[in-house]
């Protein structure tokens, strides 16, 4: 005779052991403020860059924005070209569809990587010209701009040296 | 009674009703932490560690927030039950704690001849703050909550009762310092099958670890508890705390010995502690392990499956108290493979019906 195991309790022993089991791996919570993760290369983020070199002033991507957030004004230039007086966005109504990013002909505006830029005030929202301007603390993403991307870090799922990365 | 300088009944009654009370507010807290904190390795992450270091004034953190709380009480609740039910379901928990000895006779009231019997009939008692609770707030889905932890805590009452049986009838007395001074062996190797009786039963009984259906966190709102808020509702948490102190201070008294342990005679406290914090543990692992039953399926439980195996439990136990007088410590050999065998043979005969409702065509 051969005993039939399977609903005498011994489930409830393997759930006990893989419980136990995960005592002992490691925790893979990201303790936010003090560990952040990278985010994707083509990161969709808030607060894009604009590359005032590039720009021309052609003011496709206000007329790209389903929002119409973009406030673009320019004024004849010397050199039979346009200068960009004005550029403002209104980030607070912005749904990061992306379609600024997409439509600009002269790669001249990029999404960032950061993600953490919550203000106070409504007014603190409307992005200027000065704050998006590409410099060297500004770090565009590869959204659209697939030239970018060899030069960003990998995204990581898990803090990086932290018990719950593991290294392949 | 020789440590003790307070001779006068009155001066050890205020003493240690004070002590009793600081002690389980004290442990609920800690409980609460250590429950919290203990969760997160079980399911791989932290738990609470930013309320100072390790999160350790996380509950202090919540009783003040809870405390500054609105106390809200429905317009067409019945406004003294309303009132009445955290206190009534508080203080049971309260009172248990009364003759559980915190040392070799140390305690309210440690030496009392009926002591295992006054806390089975007090911790009772709470069953009816809790359908107080249901009944007062005036809704009737607390009401039904209310009623099926009053149908849950009776249910499981049986079996709990049947399992300390068998410890009183092995330990021949009613006084739970005797029935520690009896274990010269821990009786849950003396009685495997009675302690984990007991262990289902306790846990069925204070409402937590697979048996929390009536409260259940992710699915329902809170049962009984719907309605209250602020300090009524934390009168509530404290007292599922203070009963999961309680069970696992009985269960430490009752299985494992209690204060009894080597170091002298001064550590005993310590001891107990430990045994409670051993079984509170045991507690959270099944806690985290096990998934809910069934309203169905906890009432066929407690009823086909728990109660005539503590039947079945009580009379082996009889049986071996009267062939043998003192059960030796040999019969560890017998007791459990024949907890073991028991345990399967139930299995074989008790179906839940998996679940399954039968249509008539």
């Amino acid at each position: 005779m051969k005993l039939e195991l399977s609903g005498s309790g011994l489930g409830l022993l393997k759930g006990l052991a893989i419980t136990f089991r995960h005592l002992f791996r490691p925790r893979i919570t990201t303790q936010y403020p003090e560990q952040k993760l990278t985010v994707s290369k083509r990161f969709r983020g808030y607060e894009l860059v604009w590359d005032r070199e590039r720009c021309t002033g052609c003011a496709t991507c206000a007329k790209a924005c389903p929002q119409g957030n973009i406030e673009i004004i320019t004024s004849m230039g010397t050199e039979n070209d346009y200068v960009v007086d004005k550029f403002e966005l209104d980030s607070g109504r912005c749904m990061f569809c992306g379609l600024c990013v997409e439509s600009c002909p002269y790669e001249a505006l990029f999404f960032s990587m950061e993600y953490e830029l919550a203000k106070y005030r409504r007014g603190d929202l409307v992005l200027s010209r000065d704050q998006m301007k590409r410099g060297p603390d500004s770090k565009p993403s590869a959204y659209a701009r697939p030239k970018l991307e060899p030069g960003l870090p990998r995204q990581t799922l898990l803090i990086e040296g932290s018990k719950g990365s593991k290294k392949k | 009674m020789a440590l003790w300088p307070f001779e006068n009944f009155w001066a050890h009654f205020a003493v240690f009703t004070i002590l009793i009370i600081a002690f389980i507010l004290l442990m609920v807290m800690v409980f609460i932490w250590f429950e919290r904190r203990a969760f997160g390795p079980f399911q791989m992450r932290w738990g609470p560690n930013r309320a100072s270091p390790w999160g350790a004034l996380q509950p202090v953190a919540d009783a003040i927030k809870v405390l500054l709380k609105e106390d809200i009480v429905p317009a067409v609740a019945d406004k003294w039950v309303h009132f009445l039910a955290p206190i009534v379901g508080f203080l049971p928990v309260l009172l248990i704690f009364a003759v559980i000895p915190l040392h070799n006779g140390y305690g309210l009231i440690p030496d009392l001849n009926i002591g295992i019997l006054y806390v089975v009939a007090i911790s009772a008692l709470s069953v009816v703050g809790v359908f107080m609770a249901g009944w007062g707030s005036g809704n009737k889905f607390s009401l039904l909550g209310g009623m099926r932890v009053v149908a849950q805590m009776v249910s499981y009452e049986v079996p709990l009762v049947l399992s300390i049986l068998s410890v009183v009838l092995v330990a021949g007395s009613l006084s739970l310092n005797d029935i520690v001074g009896a274990q010269s062996i821990p009786f849950f190797v003396l009685m495997p099958l009675g302690f984990l009786i007991f262990l289902v039963a306790a846990m069925a009984e204070i409402n937590r670890g697979p048996f929390d259906l009536l409260e259940a966190d992710s699915e329902l709102v809170a049962g009984f508890h719907t309605e209250y808020s602020g300090m009524k509702f934390a009168m509530f948490y404290l007292a599922e705390y203070g009963h999961a102190l309680a069970m696992s201070a009985i269960a430490a008294t009752l299985f494992f010995g209690g204060w009894k342990g080597p170091g002298g005679e001064y550590v005993g406290i310590l001891w107990f502690l430990l045994k409670i914090f051993f079984v509170f543990s045991l507690l959270i692992w099944f806690r985290t392990t096990f998934p809910r039953l069934r309203v169905d399926q906890l009432m066929s439980f407690g009823w086909k499956f728990l109660f005539p195996l503590s039947l079945i439990n009580l009379f082996i136990v009889a049986g071996q108290v009267i062939l043998w007088g003192e059960i030796p410590w040999w019969a560890i050999f017998i007791n459990f493979p024949v907890a073991i065998a028991l345990i399967y043979l139930w299995s074989r005969l008790f179906k839940l019906g998996g679940g399954r409702v039968e249509v008539r065509a």
